[in-house]
C-alpha cells in the first residue's frame, strides 16, 4: 500500500519495515530532515545521542555483535561522514553488520565542493560491502531493503547510505520493499559434497586433528553444530579473538586461544597436528606468525563462506566452501566417531608448563602492584562467568581475552583486525543497549579510554548501565611492551600524563571508586555490580606489567616467549 | 614469483562506481594496468571489463577473488594468452608528404594489413588491429622511416578458446536457483 510521504519519513518506515528499532547517531545541517522525522517515530525507534560519529560506528557495532541484528547509524555530512570511517574500517575487518546512513548535500550540489560535502561513496567503497548514493526519494525503499540484505547476508559486513538532502525532504509514494536477492551476489556458495567427502576422509585418518574456531561459527549461528561436530570426531580446537565465546571455557576440547598472545598449548599444536580444520576464521597474521613455518606437516581443511578467504594466506589440502551452519553437519554426518584421548592429553604439558610460566605469576602474585590478569580474573569470577566482555586495544584486550571466562556464545565484542583503540568505550555502550538484561563488562586502558572518553557523555544521558575496568598503567602499555622487547627499551611517547579519572567519572555522574591495594579489589568489584548503573572502576596496576606468552610478530607462531629467564 | 602478462575478465551491473571498485583491488596489490576495455556485453544491462595486467599467478588469483566478491560483479576470471584469442585496435597519423615520398606505400599496406581511415593533403591516417607486439612493429617501422604524427592504442579485447559457460546461461541458473529455493 502506497503513502505519499516525506523522503525522511521514508527511511524511517524502510528501517522499522527491517526490523531496526535502535539507532546510534549525531545530527547535523545534511541530516537534520531524518533527525526531524524521528519524532514521528519515537514509539518504534530509539535514538542514541553519540558524542562523535566514531562512537555511534563502533556502539552500532557492539550492538550487531552481541544481538546478531544489524546496527544502525545516522551521521551528517563531511566530517560527520569521516568520523565514521575508522568504525566502517573495523566492521568491514571484522565482519560486522552495520549500515551507516549519512547525510549529504543536495543532488545539485554534488561535485562542487558544496558545505560539508566530500565524496563518501569513493572514500567508503573499499572499506564497505556496499556503498549507494540515494539522489532521489523514490530509491530509498530499495536501497534500505538492498543495505539490509547484503550487511546481514553471507559474510556480514558494512553498508554505507549517502542520503542526499533533497532526497531526505521531497515527497514520494513509498511502499516497503523487500530484497532477498542480488543476481551478482551470491551470499551462500552451494556447499559441493565431494569437498565434504575429501574433508571426511582427512579427518577419519587422522590422528591427531585440531580444529581453529573463528567468529564464522558466531556469524553462522554455527555453536552447537560445531560442537557436536567436534565431540563426535573428538577433536581439540583452540580459537581466535573474535572465535572466543563460540565454545564454554570449561568446554572439554576448548583448548584455548590462539596467535601471538594465546595458549601455549593451541600454538604448539598447530605445527604438530596431522590434519588442521579451519573453521570460519581466515588465517590473520596475528594466529599465523610466519607463514612459511605455519602448520607446514599439516593437511588443511578451510571451511568459510568467502571463496576470497581460500588459499589466501594458507593453502589448502581441501577448500570448503560454505556456510558452516550447512557444512558442518554435513561433515559431522561423515566423520567416524572417536577417539583422541592420548592426543587431547598431550595438551596437558603445555598448559602446566603455561600456567607455571606465566599464569600463576599473573594470576596469583603474592606481592607487588596488582595485575591486569588478577582483575580480570576477578571481575569475571564475580559475574560468575557469565558477562558480556568489552574490550578496547593493547594489553587491557589480551589479558581480558586470556583471563575472561564464557558460558554463552556471543559474549565478546573486540576489535580484532583493525586494532582500534577507542573501540571499547562505545562498543560497549552499543553491547548494553543490545543487551540490557546482561552485565556488560568494558576492560580498558587509559590511553584507549581517553581515546573516546567523551562517550561517557552518552552513559551519562542514557543511563547505560556498563561496568567499565580502567587498568590504568599511566603507559601506552602494549607499545611499551614492545620498546621493551624489541627497541631497546626506548620508550619513545608511551609514558601518559592522565587525569583523575575519578574526578572526570564524577563530572559525568558516574559512580566510580579507584583501587591500588589488592585487597581492596574484591570489594570494589562487589560495589560495582551492586547495581545496574553505570559505574567506572580504576584500578591502578603495575606499571610495567607484561602480555605473555608472546610470539613476536613475524616469527614462527611455536617461538613463544613467556618471560622466564632462561 | 614470476610475473607474466594475465588478461581479467569481468562482468558486472552497470552501476556508477564499479571501476573504482575494480581498480582499488589492483591497487591494494601494487598492480599496474597495462590496458582496460570497458563496453556493455552481449547482455543488455551488463558490461564487460577486459584488464590486462603483471602478475604472479598466486597474486592474480587472490585478486580477481576479491574482485568476484563484490556485491554488483556477476563474475571475475582470468586468463593466460595460450587461453584466448586476443586483438588491439590502433590508429597512426603520418605526414601525407612524407609517406608519399616512401614510396613503397602498396606494401607497407599489404605486410601490415592496414586500413587507410583518413587521407587529407596533410595527413593520413592508419588503422591496424592486432597484437600487442603487431601493432607495436608497425609502430617501430613507421617511426624509423618517416616518423609518427600521432599514435593511440586501445585496450586489448579477448575471448577465450575453450568453450566456456556462457554468462547467460550462467544467469539462468542463478536466477532458476532462487526460484527453487524459494
Amino acid at each position: 500500500m502506497k503513502k505519499r510521504i516525506k523522503g525522511a519519513d521514508a527511511l524511517m518506515e524502510a528501517l522499522i519495515n527491517e526490523g531496526v528499532d535502535t539507532v546510534f547517531g549525531y545530527p547535523g545541517g545534511s541530516i537534520i530532515p531524518v533527525y526531524d522525522s524521528l519524532k514521528n517515530y519515537s514509539d518504534k525507534l530509539r535514538h542514541v545521542l553519540v558524542r562523535h560519529e566514531q562512537g555511534a560506528t563502533h556502539a552500532a557495532e557492539g550492538y550487531a555483535r552481541v544481538s546478531g541484528k544489524v546496527g544502525v547509524c545516522f551521521v551528517t555530512s563531511g566530517p560527520g561522514a569521516t568520523n565514521a570511517i575508522t568504525g566502517i574500517g573495523d566492521a568491514m575487518i571484522d565482519s560486522t553488520p552495520i549500515v551507516v546512513v549519512m547525510g549529504q548535500v543536495g543532488a545539485s550540489l554534488l561535485g562542487t565542493d558544496a558545505f560539508q560535502e566530500i565524496d563518501v561513496v569513493g572514500i567508503t567503497q573499499p572499506i564497505t560491502k556496499w556503498a549507494y548514493q540515494i539522489r532521489r526519494p523514490e530509491d530509498i525503499a530499495w536501497a534500505v531493503a538492498r543495505a539490509f540484505y547484503i550487511a546481514r547476508s553471507g559474510r556480514p559486513g558494512p553498508v554505507v547510505l549517502d542520503f542526499a538532502k533533497n532526497a531526505q525532504v521531497s515527497e514520494v509514494d513509498y511502499e516497503p520493499s523487500v530484497c532477498d536477492f542480488i543476481r551478482s551476489y551470491l551470499p551462500k556458495p552451494i556447499v559441493q559434497d565431494v569437498y565434504v567427502q575429501q574433508a571426511a576422509d582427512l579427518i577419519n585418518a587422522a590422528k591427531k586433528p585440531f580444529a581453529l574456531v573463528g567468529q564464522g561459527v558466531v556469524l553462522g549461528n554455527a555453536e552447537k553444530e560445531l560442537m557436536t561436530f567436534l565431540e563426535k570426531a573428538d577433536i581439540p580446537a583452540g580459537w581466535t579473538l573474535l572465535g572466543e565465546s563460540v565454545m564454554p571455557t570449561d568446554f572439554r576440547l576448548n583448548k584455548g586461544m590462539l596467535g601471538m598472545h594465546g595458549n601455549i598449548g593451541p600454538n604448539m599444536k598447530t605445527n604438530e597436528c596431522d590434519v588442521l580444520i579451519a573453521i570460519g576464521m581466515r588465517f590473520d597474521d596475528r594466529v599465523t606468525g610466519n607463514l612459511n613455518t605455519y602448520a607446514k606437516q599439516a593437511k588443511v581443511i578451510h571451511i568459510d563462506i568467502d571463496a576470497s578467504e581460500l588459499d589466501k594466506n594458507v593453502l589448502t589440502t581441501v577448500p570448503l566452501l560454505g556456510d558452516v551452519k550447512e557444512v558442518l553437519p554435513k561433515l559431522t554426518e561423515k566423520v567416524a566417531a572417536a577417539n583422541h584421548s592420548e592426543w587431547i592429553n598431550s595438551f596437558a604439558e603445555y598448559e602446566q608448563r603455561e600456567f607455571n610460566e606465566v599464569i600463576s605469576k599473573e594470576l596469583m602474585p603474592q606481592s607487588g602492584n596488582l595485575k591486569m590478569g588478577e582483575v580480570v580474573a576477578a571481575v569475571s569470577e564475580a559475574v560468575n562467568h557469565d558477562a558480556v566482555l568489552v574490550t578496547d586495544v593493547g594489553q587491557n584486550q589480551m589479558m581480558a581475552a586470556r583471563y575472561f571466562k564464557f558460558r554463552q556464545s556471543r559474549s565478546v565484542v573486540t576489535s580484532g583486525g583493525l586494532g582500534t583503540m577507542g573501540f571499547g568505550l562505545p562498543a560497549a555502550i552499543g553491547a548494553k543497549i543490545a543487551c540490557p538484561n546482561r552485565t556488560v563488562c568494558f576492560f580498558t586502558g587509559d590511553g584507549g579510554i581517553q581515546m573516546t572518553i567523551q562517550e561517557l557523555g552518552t552513559i551519562m544521558q542514557e543511563q547505560t548501565g556498563v561496568k567499565i575496568i580502567l587498568m590504568n598503567n599511566n603507559w601506552l602499555g602494549m607499545v611499551r611492551q614492545w620498546q621493551e622487547l624489541f627497541y631497546e627499551s626506548n620508550y619513545s611517547q608511551t609514558k601518559m600524563v592522565n587525569p583523575d579519572f575519578s574526578l572526570l567519572a564524577k563530572a559525568y555522574g558516574i559512580a566510580s571508586r579507584e583501587v591500588s591495594e589488592r585487597g581492596e579489589l574484591k570489594s570494589a568489584i562487589e560495589d560495582m555490580l551492586k547495581t545496574d548503573d553505570p559505574y567506572l572502576l580504576i584500578v591502578n596496576v603495575e606499571p610495567e606489567g607484561m602480555v605473555y606468552p608472546m610470539t613476536p610478530a613475524g616469527h614462527t607462531i611455536t617461538d613463544i616467549m613467556t618471560g622466564e629467564k632462561k | 614469483m614470476e610475473k607474466k602478462l594475465y588478461t581479467v575478465t569481468i562482468f558486472s551491473e552497470n552501476t556508477v562506481g564499479l571501476l573504482n571498485q575494480v581498480t582499488i583491488v589492483f591497487t591494494r596489490r601494487q598492480l599496474n594496468i597495462e590496458t582496460l576495455s570497458v563496453s556493455p556485453s552481449a547482455l543488455k544491462g551488463i558490461h564487460k571489463f577486459t584488464i590486462t595486467s603483471y602478475a604472479s599467478k598466486e597474486v592474480i588469483d587472490k585478486v580477481v577473488k576479491q574482485i568476484d566478491k563484490r556485491v554488483d560483479i556477476i563474475k571475475a576470471y582470468y586468463n593466460t594468452d595460450d587461453e584466448l584469442v586476443s586483438q588491439e585496435i590502433a590508429l597512426y597519423k603520418v605526414a601525407t608528404d612524407k609517406l608519399l615520398a616512401l614510396g613503397s606505400i602498396e606494401a607497407l599496406i599489404r605486410n601490415y594489413a592496414i586500413r587507410v581511415l583518413e587521407l587529407t593533403e596533410t595527413c593520413v591516417v592508419f588503422e591496424k588491429t592486432g597484437t600487442y607486439e603487431e601493432t607495436q612493429r608497425l609502430f617501430d617501422e613507421l617511426s624509423q622511416t618517416i616518423g609518427v604524427l600521432q599514435f593511440i592504442r586501445s585496450g586489448r579485447v579477448a575471448i577465450t578458446k575453450s568453450k566456456v559457460e556462457r554468462l547467460s546461461d550462467m544467469l539462468a541458473s542463478i536466477e532458476k536457483k532462487q526460484i527453487v529455493e524459494e
